[in-house]
C-alpha cells in the first residue's frame, strides 16, 4: 500500500466453525412451557406419518448461538461500517426507527387473514404508502404485492400482455436496451415474450433512430431503465415514449434508479405507462444480505383493471377493505399482500423525509456521484462523457494495459476499507467500474474513497501484483469459484 | 434532514469542486418541461417521535391486544425466541448487501450454507437453495423446474393445495404454455388417488400436493409418488408449515420440496416478508432456481463459501435463465437458521409435539358440539370444523372476547358449507380453546343460522 489507508486497519477476526461441528447431544437452547392439555400418543395419531429421526440438526446452548452468529456477523461488510459504492443497488442508510416501528406488536404479529375490522391499521399503511408512491411517480394506480424488483417486472409485463390481449392484439416481443439489468430479459422470457436487443448510441442512450426502425406492431413494450445503468438520463425520453405509443406499444420503466429522480421529476409526467420501484433501494428498506426486497408496480389509469388482486378500497362506511372481485386482473403473483414489513419501513422513511427531505436526498445522491466522477477523472477511463446522475461508470481500460482488470481493482478496494463497486456491468462497457455512492455518504467518506481509488491506480502502475493478488486483509483470500461450481458442495455432511 | 450527512458548506464546496454553479445544473439533462417545480404532496417531514406515534396508532388499530388467534392457513403464530431479533438486528447482517463479494461476506455466506444444510435435513432432500420469496412462489418455481426436468408441460394439482398458492401457479403457468388440471380431495381430505391415477399421463410433468394440506390433512406422499413416478412424472410437495417436520416424516419420495419457513421464527407481519425455499435431489440442482451457496477454499487452502452455479441465474444467462428471480430472503432465512439452531434436533420434535397435542385437544373439544371433518386421515395442527351457523357469526362473537376464530372456508371451498379451518400452536392456551369450544357449543345448541348479510366478511 503506497499510502497507508486512513480508513481501514486489521481488526480481530475470530475463527468460527460450522454449527454442526459444535453440536453435542443433550446441549440445548430451548425450554417449552408445560403442556396445558393432555399428552398425546404420537404413534396413534400419526401412524406411518410419524417422524422418527430429525437428522443432523445441531444441538447447542444459548451462549454458543449468540457467539456463533455474532462472530459470523463480524466477517461481513455492511452499510453500518462504511460506503457501499455498488452501482444500481442504491446502498443507503437503513434508518433505525424503521426497524422499531416494523416490530410493533399489532404490525409484526398481524395475521394476513385476520378480520378486516381488526386490520384497519395495516390497511391504512398500505393505502398511505400507495398514495405517497403514486405522488412520487406521477402514476394513477399501484400494487404493492410483488416480492421484489424482478417480480415487479413480471407483474408489469403480465399487465402489458393483458392490455394487448384485451385489444385483441397479442404481441410477441419486448425491446430491451443492451445496457439493461439481467432480470429484464429473464422476466420477458418468463412471461412468454421474445426479447429483442436495442443498441445504445455513442452517448450511452437509447438510439432513437434504431428504436424507430425496430418498433412495430409486434412489439408489446420497451423496458427502459431511466436513468439507465450508465447513470445517464434518457434525454430524448419524450421521443422514445412517442415512438412506442404511436405504434401501440407501452413504455415500461425499471425503477431501479429512481433514487436519481424522486422529488425532481416524475416518470408519469414523461410518458411512462407503468414501472416498478424497489423499496430496498430507493426507500431505505434493508438489503438484509440479499433480501427481502419489495417491488411495487405503479401504472397509468388504463392499466388499473389489470392490477393483481386484491386491491385496497375505501368502503361505504369509510373503513378500508380488500377487493378481490377484479375480473380483468392478471391474477395473483404471491400469497397474501406482499412484503408488508417493507411497506412499514418505506413509509417511515417517507415520513422522516417529507417533500423537502426527499428532494434534498435526490440532490445529494446526484451531487455525490458527480463529486466522485470529478475526483476520479484522469485516473480511470470514462467511456461515456455524458453527464451523470446518481451513478458513474468508468472502465478499466487504462489499468488493463498492466493486466489489471476491474475485479482486481474492486478486490483491492476492500483493503482500503470499502466494499467493491459493481464490476463488469453494464455489459456495454468492457471492464466496467459502476459506482453509486447514494446520498448517505458524507464528504469525508467520499474523499477517502477517491483517495483509495487513486492510490490503487498508482499501485497498478508501480506494483500491479499487489492489486492482482488482493485482497490482503480479509479472513479469506480470493476463493476458488471454479472448483465450487465444478464440484458443488452445497451442504455440510458428517465426517466418515 | 437528519439522514443526510452534509452541511450547506459541504454542498457548496462540492459543487465548486465539480465546477457547477448550482445543484440544478446537475439536473440539466432532464428536459425542463418535465422537471417538478413544486413540492411533492406527501406528508411533511416528521420527527422520530411522531413517526413512532403514527405507527403505534396503526398497531393499535390492528388488534395489538388480542388474547388468542386460531388462524393458520399458511401463516402461523409461533413463539419467536428473543435471540432471533437480537442477532438479526446486528447491522452487519441486516445492512449488508447480497454476498457477491465473498471475501467481505463470509458471515452471510456461512449462515446460508448452514441454512441449506438444515433445510436439507428437515425436508429429507439432498440439497436446498438459499431461499425464494415465499411458499407460494417456491411451489410455483418448483413446478416450472419440474417442467424443465421432465420436458413436459401438463401439471396435476391437488385442490387441497393452498388456494392462494394455486392462484400464483396459475398466473405463472398461463404464459409458460402449461396446462393445470386440478384434482379433488376425497372423503378423508386427502388427494383422491383414484382420480389421480386416471389423471396422470405420459404428458404429465409433475404432480403438486401440499402436506399437511390446506384442510389440515397429511397426504399419503408415498402413494402419490408411486403413481406419479410410474408415468415418469415428478412429485412436487409444498409444505406451508415447516414446524410440522419436527414430528412428521418428510416427503422423501418427492423429487422437489417447496417449503415456506415463516413458522420457523419469521414474524406473521400481515403476510410478509416470508421465506420460501426449494429442496431437491442432487442430480436436479442445475435446474434449480435461485441463489446457492457452495463451500470452497481460498488461495491458502482455507475453507470459505461463495455463491455458486450462477450460470443458472438471470444476471449471467439473461433470457435463458432458470428463473427471473434475483433476490433471496436472506434475512428471513437467517431468522429460520437461528430458530432451527435454538430448538435443534430435540426441541423441534418437542415443539411439534405440543402443536399436535393442542390441536388434538381442540378438535376433541370442538367435536363434542360440531362436526370435525376428515376424521379418516392424520393431521398436524389444523382441522376443519363444520357448524350449523355461518362461522363468520361465531367469529364475530369470539372477537368480542379478543379471540380471532378459525378461517371461514366458504370463499375457497363453498361445498363445505359453514366450515372453518382452525389452527392451534404451542401459543394456543387451553383456556382459549375452551372458550372457543364454548361459543361453538352455544351456537350449535341455539341452532343459530344468521343470515349472511348481517355478518362481516371476516375471511377475505
Amino acid at each position: 500500500m503506497k499510502h497507508p489507508t486512513r480508513k481501514a486497519t486489521r481488526h480481530v477476526s475470530q475463527n468460527e466453525g460450522l454449527l454442526f461441528e459444535k453440536s453435542s447431544p443433550g446441549k440445548m437452547a430451548w425450554k417449552l412451557p408445560p403442556l396445558d392439555v393432555p399428552e398425546v400418543d404420537t404413534k396413534r395419531l400419526l401412524g406411518d406419518s410419524q417422524r422418527t429421526a430429525l437428522g443432523q440438526l445441531p444441538e447447542v446452548s444459548e451462549i454458543e448461538i449468540i457467539r456463533h452468529f455474532t462472530r459470523l456477523s463480524t466477517w461481513n461488510y455492511a452499510i453500518d461500517l462504511g460506503m457501499y459504492p455498488l452501482g444500481s443497488c442504491t446502498m443507503k442508510y437503513n434508518p433505525r426507527v424503521n426497524e422499531v416501528v416494523a416490530r410493533l406488536e399489532g404490525l409484526a404479529n398481524g395475521h394476513p387473514y385476520q378480520p378486516e375490522k381488526v386490520s384497519q391499521g395495516a390497511l391504512r399503511i398500505l393505502k398511505t404508502l400507495s398514495e405517497c408512491l403514486l405522488e412520487i411517480t406521477g402514476m394513477d394506480a399501484i400494487t404493492l404485492q410483488p416480492a421484489a424488483g424482478a417480480q415487479g417486472e413480471l407483474t408489469g409485463l403480465l399487465m402489458v400482455r393483458a392490455h394487448h390481449q384485451t385489444k385483441g392484439d397479442p404481441r410477441k416481443k419486448i425491446l430491451i436496451p443492451d445496457s439493461a439489468h439481467g432480470t429484464n430479459p429473464a422476466t420477458a422470457a418468463t412471461v412468454g415474450y421474445a426479447v429483442e436487443n436495442l443498441k445504445s448510441n455513442a452517448q450511452g442512450m437509447v438510439d432513437v433512430s434504431a428504436l424507430s426502425a425496430q418498433m412495430n406492431q409486434e412489439v408489446a413494450a420497451l423496458m427502459l431503465t431511466n436513468p439507465n445503468t450508465l447513470g445517464v438520463f434518457e434525454q430524448e425520453i419524450h421521443k422514445i415514449a412517442d415512438i412506442m405509443h404511436a405504434k401501440g406499444g407501452l413504455l415500461y420503466m425499471d425503477g431501479a434508479n429512481m433514487n436519481a429522480l424522486v422529488g425532481k421529476v416524475r416518470p408519469g409526467d414523461f410518458g411512462v405507462d407503468l414501472m416498478h420501484l424497489n423499496l430496498h433501494k430507493t426507500f431505505s428498506t434493508p438489503h438484509g444480505g440479499g433480501g427481502p426486497g419489495s417491488g411495487p408496480v405503479a401504472v397509468k389509469q388504463f392499466l388499473e383493471p389489470f392490477l393483481p388482486w386484491p386491491v385496497v378500497i375505501t368502503k361505504a362506511d369509510g373503513t378500508l377493505g380488500l377487493d378481490y372481485n377484479r375480473p380483468r386482473s392478471v391474477g395473483r403473483v404471491r400469497a397474501f399482500y406482499g412484503n408488508f414489513g417493507m411497506f412499514v419501513r418505506a413509509l417511515a422513511y417517507i415520513f422522516a423525509n417529507g417533500p423537502d427531505g426527499l428532494r434534498q436526498t435526490t440532490e445529494d445522491a446526484v451531487l455525490n456521484a458527480n463529486y466522485i466522477r470529478k475526483g476520479l477523472e484522469g485516473a480511470y477511463d470514462l467511456p461515456y462523457p455524458t453527464p451523470s446522475m446518481h451513478e458513474v461508470v468508468f472502465s478499466d481500460k487504462l489499468q488493463a494495459k498492466k493486466g489489471v482488470r476491474t475485479m482486481d481493482i474492486a478486490k483491492r478496494l476492500i483493503d482500503y476499507g470499502f466494499h467493491p463497486y459493481t464490476t463488469a456491468f453494464p455489459l456495454i462497457v468492457p471492464g466496467a467500474l459502476m459506482i453509486e455512492p447514494s446520498e448517505s455518504e458524507p464528504r469525508e467518506e467520499l474523499d477517502l474513497f477517491i483517495e483509495a481509488m487513486r492510490s490503487i491506480a498508482e499501485e497498478v502502475e508501480e506494483d500491479p501484483e499487489m492489486v492482482l493478488s488482493a485482497p490482503h486483509t480479509t479472513r479469506v483470500s480470493r476463493l476458488d469459484e471454479v472448483t465450487a461450481a465444478r464440484n458443488p458442495v452445497l451442504r455440510w455432511k458428517p465426517q466418515g | 434532514m437528519r439522514y443526510l450527512p452534509k452541511s450547506p458548506a459541504d454542498r457548496g464546496a462540492m459543487l465548486e469542486s465539480i465546477g457547477v454553479g448550482s445543484i440544478d445544473d446537475l439536473f440539466a439533462p432532464i428536459p425542463a418541461e418535465y422537471r417538478l417545480t413544486r413540492d411533492l404532496k406527501v406528508p411533511r417531514q416528521m420527527a422520530e417521535a411522531e413517526i413512532v406515534d403514527w405507527f403505534r396508532e396503526r398497531s393499535r388499530e390492528n388488534g395489538d391486544n388480542y388474547a388468542a388467534t386460531f388462524l393458520g392457513a399458511g401463516a402461523y403464530y409461533h413463539y419467536r425466541p428473543v435471540l432471533i431479533d437480537a442477532l438479526v438486528s446486528r447491522g452487519e447482517f441486516f445492512t449488508a448487501y447480497t454476498p457477491y463479494q465473498a471475501e467481505v461476506s463470509q458471515g452471510t455466506l456461512q449462515a446460508i450454507f448452514e441454512f441449506q444444510t438444515m433445510i436439507s435435513e428437515l425436508t429429507g432432500m439432498e440439497v436446498a437453495n438459499a431461499s425464494m420469496y415465499d411458499g407460494s412462489t417456491a411451489a410455483t418455481e418448483a413446478v416450472m423446474m419440474a417442467a424443465r426436468l421432465s420436458q413436459r408441460r401438463s401439471v396435476v394439482v391437488a385442490r387441497s393445495v393452498h388456494p392462494e398458492y394455486r392462484e400464483v401457479l396459475s398466473t405463472y403457468a398461463t404464459h409458460q404454455g402449461m396446462s393445470l388440471l386440478t384434482l379433488p380431495y376425497s372423503e378423508s381430505g386427502r388427494l383422491d388417488l383414484k382420480e389421480l391415477e386416471r389423471a396422470i399421463t405420459q404428458e404429465t410433468a409433475c404432480v403438486l400436493i401440499q402436506s399437511p394440506n390446506f384442510l389440515g390433512t397429511i397426504e399419503d406422499v408415498g402413494a402419490v409418488a408411486e403413481l406419479a413416478h410410474r408415468q415418469g412424472a415428478l412429485l412436487v410437495v409444498s409444505i406451508a408449515e415447516a414446524v410440522s417436520l419436527g414430528i412428521l416424516e418428510p416427503p422423501r419420495q418427492a423429487d422437489i420440496v417447496a417449503l415456506e419457513v415463516q413458522s420457523l421464527g419469521v414474524p406473521l407481519g400481515f403476510g410478509g416478508p416470508y421465506c420460501g425455499v426449494i429442496a431437491t435431489r442432487q442430480q436436479y440442482v442445475r435446474q434449480m432456481p435461485g441463489r446457492l451457496v457452495g463451500q470452497t477454499t481460498d488461495r491458502n487452502g482455507k475453507r470459505g463459501f461463495v455463491l455458486t452455479l450462477a450460470t443458472r441465474e438471470q444476471h449471467i444467462r439473461r433470457e435463458k435463465a432458470t428463473s427471473n428471480i434475483c433476490t433471496n430472503q436472506a434475512l428471513m432465512a437467517l431468522m429460520a437458521t437461528i430458530f432451527m439452531t435454538i430448538y435443534g434436533k430435540q426441541g423441534l420434535a418437542e415443539l411439534a409435539k405440543q402443536n399436535l397435542a393442542k390441536a388434538a385437544y381442540a378438535a376433541e373439544q370442538f367435536g363434542k358440539h360440531a362436526k370435525v371433518l376428515f376424521p379418516g386421515a392424520p393431521r398436524f395442527h389444523e382441522f376443519v370444523v363444520q357448524t350449523g351457523e355461518d362461522p363468520h357469526a361465531i367469529n364475530n362473537r369470539l372477537l368480542g372476547h379478543k379471540i380471532v376464530g378459525g378461517l371461514p372456508l366458504k370463499k375457497f371451498y363453498p361445498e363445505l358449507g359453514n366450515a372453518a379451518l382452525w389452527c392451534c400452536t404451542e401459543m394456543t392456551t387451553r383456556t382459549a380453546i375452551d372458550t372457543a369450544a364454548g361459543f361453538i357449543s352455544e351456537s350449535e345448541r341455539s341452532g343459530k343460522s344468521a343470515p349472511e348479510t348481517d355478518v362481516e366478511e371476516v375471511a377475505r
